[in-house]
């Protein structure tokens, strides 16, 4: 566990000579403590001290980076057990293996597409993590050329499968420098698949029966110098992937276990009957702790609500995704078509949208800058009224995209209906219902005839 | 070999346990957890989570097209063949909504919900949820009526809300159902309108708590966190939080475009049979993953990959 800045004060020189570029020790120290800067930055501290250190700035859960470039992703670092805790930090990564049995051309257009698939939610781009190909042959030569011809197509972090340090060696010896991950050490290899991993700088999987068989490669890994691993305890299916993979992380977080502190790997497809139940098992493994997760199917319709699951999951509970201010069109609405205001904290946003799309009326969504809070807290806190609203509707233009001069203000702040006429004179101002739920019927009842209202 | 000892969690406090249908009926046992989800090395899951598939009393209009496809002939054959199709289809309950009171689809009254009831009762032997059309002055009408004319059927009826809770707790009291405590994704109001029905002495094995389904990309996270936050409070040993959850990942996760909508969508969206399966059941493992006992779904095979999962999750012997 991290120490405090005082036990870390303890371990510096106490010179404040500077040279770390804060003014004391102390300060140094707590900066330290709350991980924003590293110890290398004191040149003065003793090698003693920056052992001890050093095993203390170690999180529980080993911090873990596959591939390199822009598409290199970490995982681990994973602090609390619930999100609600806290927050999870470090997206669970999706890959998807192809096998060196399967035709050249099969692996060349599952490795494009995966490369390719990219979808987007609000404003977010979301992306499939890495490739996993597997040496199904246990041939060194078979296994180099798969690993190149992957290479050549993808810049995505890899994953190396094969039991057989022989066979990995090739294929490692085709992307040097890559930091792919070798999956898998075992009891029986670890020796020399460590020395691989040790060699190429490469992160290092370690499979095992069992937590305690794990542990036991761990160790062994550790004395080998090699200290980022992944774990794969052997447990597949729902039920044994939930109840193991909460064990490593109680064991990680709570008993402060070392040998089982790192992220772990899964395979969902094996043992699935069909590619929805491999999904499915890979949402769960999204939510409950997988670190990386092997797909042995790619299909758009899984990966998009695999990643939006991820998306949801992943988000910080303290700091709520926000919409982008704007105008949002549902629907394809026309000139005649209502006007709904509100903020845009994305539960809000996504709640009057649903509700709006849900309708089957289109309709132009306006939404305010009130920084991520819902309708009744922003509105208590003054960010959600008259001035904001008409600075939104003039900014966006919205008058010139419907003829009719009628805003839908929520139930909860009909009081801002006089202040929103006066800032935006030509405008009325109709009070909605309090709840998204109601939204569909107040389009069709009172919002139709106020407009042929209006038209007479 | 270095010895790994697991910790184990032991709660003080546990779910409650209720009991829908039963009397000549088939019964379903909900709740009674002493752990959290599936943590067979911690406690005690006696019961596995339910299963109830979703049905209306008149034909939706704007159900998904993936949901027309297996359920079209069904909705034209009438409720009863609906009802027997969904017990086909693997439900453990049925989840009646009588749609037709919604002064948009019809407004009828409460002769018409309780022939609905009727139909539904005499075409399938497991326990019933009957929601009311979701307007609260209708719910009150309807099913208060239900609610009278089969006492003692042990019927799940809802949603009882701050608003009409009065009249739901009451009627349900009177004749021996349960209520579907709904409150919007918050933990403090679920624990509050928990407070508010057992202060009437409605028995707390009858209540059933509905936190509110936001489906997945429509506030899952807002969901999954306060159902975790309730369930982790009721094996805290918070008894006003210890009723067992029900959920609607099948209503919630078919409500949007992701799982409507065939064309005119990024083609990163796939298939739209595939997809809107995957958005009730990514819902629903969420769900389960959070502490839901009753699940009410929509898509026959959405049914049939979470009853497999369930079935994985109780297990022991991996």
């Amino acid at each position: 566990m991290a120490l405090s800045g005082i036990a870390i004060y303890k371990l510096l020189p106490k010179t404040n000579c500077k040279d770390c570029g804060f003014p004391t020790c102390l300060a140094f120290a707590m900066k330290l403590s709350q991980q924003g800067i590293k110890l290398s930055a004191c040149p003065h501290v003793s090698e003693e001290s920056k052992q001890a250190l050093d095993a203390s700035a170690r999180p529980p859960i080993q911090l873990v980076t596959v591939g390199t470039g822009e598409r290199a992703f970490s995982v681990g670092n994973e602090v609390v057990m619930f999100r609600h805790e806290k927050t999870f930090y470090n997206p669970t990564a999706l890959a998807v293996r192809v096998k060196t049995s399967q035709s050249r051309e099969a692996i060349a257009a599952t490795v494009a597409a995966v490369d390719a698939y990219s979808v987007e939610r609000v404003g977010i781009h979301m992306r499939l993590n890495a490739i996993a190909i597997d040496d199904a042959k246990g041939d060194p030569a078979a296994f180099a050329s798969c690993v190149e011809q992957v290479s050549s197509i993808t810049k995505m972090p890899l994953i190396l499968i094969s039991k057989d340090p022989r066979v990995m060696e090739a294929g490692l010896s085709k992307v040097a420098g890559r930091r792919s991950l070798i999956y898998a050490a075992n009891s029986e290899n670890v020796a020399q698949m460590a020395a691989l991993a040790a060699k190429h700088g490469s992160p290092l999987a370690v499979q095992g029966d069992g937590l305690s068989q794990v542990a036991e490669v761990v160790e062994q890994a550790n004395k080998a110098g090699v200290e980022e691993l992944v774990l794969d305890p052997g447990a597949r299916g729902f039920g044994n992937t939930l109840n193991t993979f909460t064990q490593i992380r109680r064991l990680a977080l709570k008993s402060k276990e070392r040998l089982v502190g790192y992220p772990v790997i899964a395979f969902p497809g094996e043992g699935s009957i069909s590619p929805e139940e491999e999904a499915l098992l890979a949402s769960q493994l999204v939510i409950k702790y997988a670190g990386i997760v092997v797909l042995d199917h790619f299909a758009p319709h899984h990966a998009y609500p695999m990643l939006t699951l991820r998306q949801n999951i992943y988000t910080d509970p303290q700091k709520p995704i926000q919409v982008e201010p704007g105008v949002y069109p549902i629907r394809d609405p026309g000139r005649d078509s209502p006007v709904l205001v509100t903020t845009n904290f994305s539960l809000t946003y996504f709640s009057v949208a649903g509700e709006v799309d849900g309708s089957g009326m289109p309709a132009w969504l306006v939404i305010c800058d009130t920084d991520g809070l819902s309708v009744l807290t922003s509105w208590a806190a003054g960010k959600f009224d008259g001035a904001k609203i008409a600075k939104t509707v003039t900014t966006h233009e919205v008058g010139s995209r419907v003829d009719h001069r009628f805003l839908l203000i929520p139930g909860h702040v009909a009081v801002l209906s006089g202040e929103i006429e006066e800032e935006l004179p030509g405008w009325s101002v109709l009070v909605g219902p309090r709840e998204g739920i109601d939204i569909p019927g107040y389009l069709k009842n009172v919002w139709t005839a106020r407009l042929q209202g209006a038209k007479k | 070999m270095p010895a790994i000892l697991v910790p184990t969690e032991k709660w003080a406090g546990k779910v409650r346990e209720v009991t829908l249908g039963g009397d000549s009926r088939k019964k379903v046992v909900v709740g009674g957890e002493t752990t959290l989800p599936f943590l067979h090395f911690d406690g005690v899951i006696p019961h596995a989570p339910a299963i109830a598939i979703d049905v209306e009393d008149v034909a939706p209009q704007n159900w998904s097209p993936v949901l027309g496809a297996v359920w079209g002939d069904v909705m034209r054959e009438g409720l009863a063949a609906w009802a027997r199709k969904a017990v086909e289809a693997g439900a453990d309950m049925v989840a009646l909504t009588l749609r037709s009171a919604d002064p948009d689809m019809g407004n009828t009254g409460p002769a018409e919900a309780v022939e609905a009831v009727k139909k539904v009762l005499a075409a399938v032997d497991v326990p019933l949820i009957v929601y009311g059309p979701g307007i609260a002055a209708k719910d009150n009408e309807v099913l208060v009526a239900v609610s009278d004319a089969f006492a003692g059927k042990r019927l799940a009826l809802g949603l009882c809300e701050d608003k009409n809770y009065r009249t739901i707790v009451a009627t349900c009291m009177a004749n021996g159902h349960i209520v579907i405590a709904n409150s919007p994704i918050d933990i403090n109001l679920a624990k509050q309108l928990n407070i508010l029905i057992t202060d009437m002495d409605m028995p707390g094995d009858r209540i059933l708590m509905d936190p509110t389904t936001g489906a997945l990309g429509y506030g899952l996270e807002y969901t999954y966190s306060v159902m975790e936050r309730l369930r982790v409070a009721a094996l805290l040993g918070d008894s006003m939080t210890a009723m067992p959850m029900i959920l609607n990942p099948g209503r919630e996760g078919w409500r949007f475009k992701e799982a409507k909508t065939r064309d005119g969508v990024p083609t990163q969206w796939g298939d739209l049979e595939g997809r809107g399966i995957a958005w009730e059941t990514t819902t629903a493992i969420a769900q389960l993953q959070a502490g839901a006992d009753i699940l009410v779904m929509r898509h026959p095979k959405a049914v049939g990959l979470v009853k497999r999962a369930i079935a994985s999750l109780m297990a022991t012997n991996y």
